[in-house]
């Protein structure tokens, strides 16, 4: 790493880490109530009694830290999927993970699978499964005629995949009376509301795989973007960092969606901005995307919980009302 | 956008970094980029439908949990004077005309129908999203009754000539409004009387029962996801579930918000303080399970219903069905919220 790099990693760390750390430490002082922060944390009020210490530390904290965890998961992931498609334009989503993830949450809240273990619901432990389920298919079907992962099938399968899974969906529905079809809309929607650490805790283990590939993959996406031959001359290992690639950016992806449910756009707004600022080298697009992405999204859940006070939004609401529009501004944009 | 059609159309997105040959893989990659863009445009698309879909959720929820009716008007068809052949797909409605003796008049129901015990033996032509329009004409109703934003089938039956009743959904006093313009159209008006009479007489002596009781501060949840305390939504200001728990004694801990539900959030949860949780549902669920569930509150020990063990789960469709049954929920919701009065 020459003393340039490090110098900007330096820069791009420290800039968006502060972001990050700021937006979470606001974000839990803001809401459709207001608390008092002396008293929340004023110990000799018991917490029994104590609604600020409570609305503080079991509504405003999780909720916060699940944004931070799901936003920079997403956004990271978003960052490997275009850097290994090659394609601007893929999403975490891209490949079929939120449509095998809400097929698996389909099925669980229609044929009403009741288990909750170690705090993650059936839902979100079935919504994993499903994602997992998909991208295991997609990874298949681009390893069956191919030496390395061929990305044009990957694309191909995963828009597919998305499209039969949809259809599956559809097929599940029929089964749904109008209670489940409603809650299977609403966690699709997405939703940071978890009112305990406990999904924090299960999505930890994957989170800190993800991230250590992640950093990893920093040099390998780099290369990969000269395209597979160039990078393979310049002795990378083309095969080994597509498979890491795919698996680490599809458990994050599972992760979070197990988490947050499928919050839209976050995979492609946050690395497109971070982008403009920092430029396309993966090693500081890939941090700077994971602390941004975790500040953007703890942003839009803060909007969320207070647009339309008193009562709050889910905040893939918030999300899509700002990535939609920004995605059509990248698709019209000059280039 | 299912199929890509190959072939590139010189249009596809930039490629990053790496240089365009004519080769086919080239060729494919383009297409593929191409079908990106048109995802994306999909992407775009779905995030409007689900938009759209939430305010669905919001009327297919409340038209099936709460609510009940208000002015029927009719079409500009002849209305027998006494129909012989009626469809509902209210389960309300129904339960109404089977209470006044009309049932005999029934000739299908809706696929949520099941009370009284009599529609488990009539035909079911779909309900308030998938009403089975073929077969409702095929049966050569009198008169149906249809919600009131069953705008197409309104249409389809006016087309064909058969009479409709039109329910929408209100407060715990429109039951009454709604029984009596249902007897007035099936021609059995005295008995509908008697039984608005019956009804508001049993619905006096509970709110007597309950009268200067402390009131507890309720949450009245209608929905969650199962096992764990996500996706709640709870019963605003407005509706007949919040009269219903009003004339039980309790106060509805949403009564100032100006929605039929509300999404409640831990926060406002927290924020609120129930001192009862009411968890009403129409399906019926096993012990085990209610335990189980009523467990799940422990979450949220602080708060004083659960501090207090008054968190209670009613799995009976009294409670959520605005028909002639509802004095029955009442009462049922005023024993779980004031056992001492009745003792």
């Amino acid at each position: 790493m020459t003393v340039a790099l490090a110098r900007r990693l330096t820069l791009t760390v420290s800039g968006f880490g502060l972001l990050a750390v700021a937006a979470i430490l606001t974000s839990p002082l803001i809401g459709s109530t207001h608390i008092s922060l002396r008293r929340a944390f004023d110990r000799a009020i018991p917490f029994a009694d104590n609604v600020d210490a409570q609305i503080f530390f079991i509504a405003r904290l999780p909720r916060t830290l699940a944004g931070a965890l799901v936003g920079s998961l997403l956004a990271s992931a978003g960052v490997v999927f275009q850097g290994l498609l090659r394609n601007p334009l893929a999403t975490p989503f891209t490949l079929g993970v939120s449509a095998g993830a809400a097929l698996g949450a389909m099925l669980a809240i229609t044929f009403s699978w009741s288990f909750a273990w170690a705090g993650v619901s059936a839902a979100a432990a079935a919504s994993f499964l499903g994602s997992l389920a998909a991208v295991g298919i997609v990874y298949a079907l681009a390893r069956a005629r191919h030496r390395g992962l061929s990305t044009n099938v990957l694309l191909l399968a995963g828009v597919t995949m998305n499209a039969f899974f949809s259809a599956l969906i559809l097929f599940v529905q029929y089964f749904a009376d109008f209670a489940q079809t409603y809650r299977i809309l609403r966690w699709l929607m997405g939703d940071l509301d978890i009112s305990s650490y406990q999904p924090l805790l299960s999505a930890l283990p994957l989170l800190i795989v993800s991230f250590v590939s992640f950093a990893w993959l920093a040099r390998p996406l780099n290369l990969l973007s000269l395209g597979d031959e160039s990078a393979e001359t310049r002795g990378l290992n083309v095969v080994r960092a597509q498979r890491t690639a795919f698996v680490s950016a599809s458990l994050a992806t599972g992760a979070a969606v197990s988490v947050g449910g499928p919050v839209g756009f976050i995979g492609i707004v946050v690395p497109h901005l971070v982008r403009l600022i920092v430029g396309p080298d993966h090693r500081l697009v890939l941090p700077a995307s994971a602390l941004f992405g975790a500040a953007f999204l703890v942003g839009c859940d803060v909007l969320a919980r207070t647009v339309m006070s008193p009562v709050e939004l889910p905040v893939g609401v918030i999300t899509a009302l700002i990535g939609g529009p920004f995605f059509l501004w990248l698709l019209v944009r000059k280039r | 956008m299912r199929t890509c059609p190959g072939g590139d159309g010189g249009n596809g997105v930039k490629n990053e970094g790496t240089k365009l040959t004519k080769t086919y893989e080239e060729k494919l990659l383009r297409t593929i980029r191409r079908c990106g863009m048109l995802r994306c445009g999909r992407m775009v698309w779905s995030s409007f439908l689900f938009v759209r879909l939430r305010s669905l959720r919001f009327f297919v929820l409340i038209s099936v949990l709460s609510v009940t009716s208000f002015a029927g008007t009719a079409g500009s068809q002849t209305v027998p004077s006494r129909p012989s052949r009626i469809i509902s797909l209210i389960p309300a409605v129904t339960e109404m005309l089977f209470a006044i003796g009309a049932g005999p008049q029934v000739v299908a129901v809706s696929s949520f129908d099941r009370y009284p015990p009599e529609v488990t033996k009539l035909q079911r032509v779909g309900a308030l999203l998938d009403p089975d329009v073929e077969r409702i004409l095929s049966l050569r109703p009198d008169l149906v009754a249809v919600y009131a934003s069953q705008s197409d089938l309104r249409t389809q039956l006016e087309r064909a000539k058969i009479p409709v009743y039109v329910y929408s959904h209100a407060g715990l006093a429109d039951v009454f409004v709604t029984l009596q313009q249902v007897g007035e159209r099936v021609g059995h008006a005295r008995a509908a009387a008697d039984l608005a009479r019956s009804i508001q007489s049993r619905l006096d002596a509970i709110r007597r029962r309950v009268a200067g009781r402390a009131r507890p501060r309720t949450l009245v949840v209608f929905d969650r996801e199962a096992l764990t305390l996500r996706g709640i939504y709870a019963s605003g200001g407005v509706g007949f579930i919040h009269d219903m728990v009003g004339a039980a004694g309790g106060d509805n801990v949403f009564a100032d918000v100006q929605q039929q539900s509300v999404q409640a959030t831990t926060e406002l949860i927290l924020a609120r303080r129930p001192d009862a949780i009411l968890e009403l549902r129409g399906d019926p669920i096993t012990a085990d399970m209610k335990s189980k569930e009523i467990e799940v509150w422990r979450g949220l020990a602080s708060l004083p219903a659960v501090r207090n063990s008054r968190v209670f789960f009613l799995d009976d469709q009294k409670t959520v069905v605005p028909g002639p049954r509802v004095a029955e929920g009442v009462d049922l919701i005023a024993h779980t919220l004031h056992p001492d009065a009745f003792k």
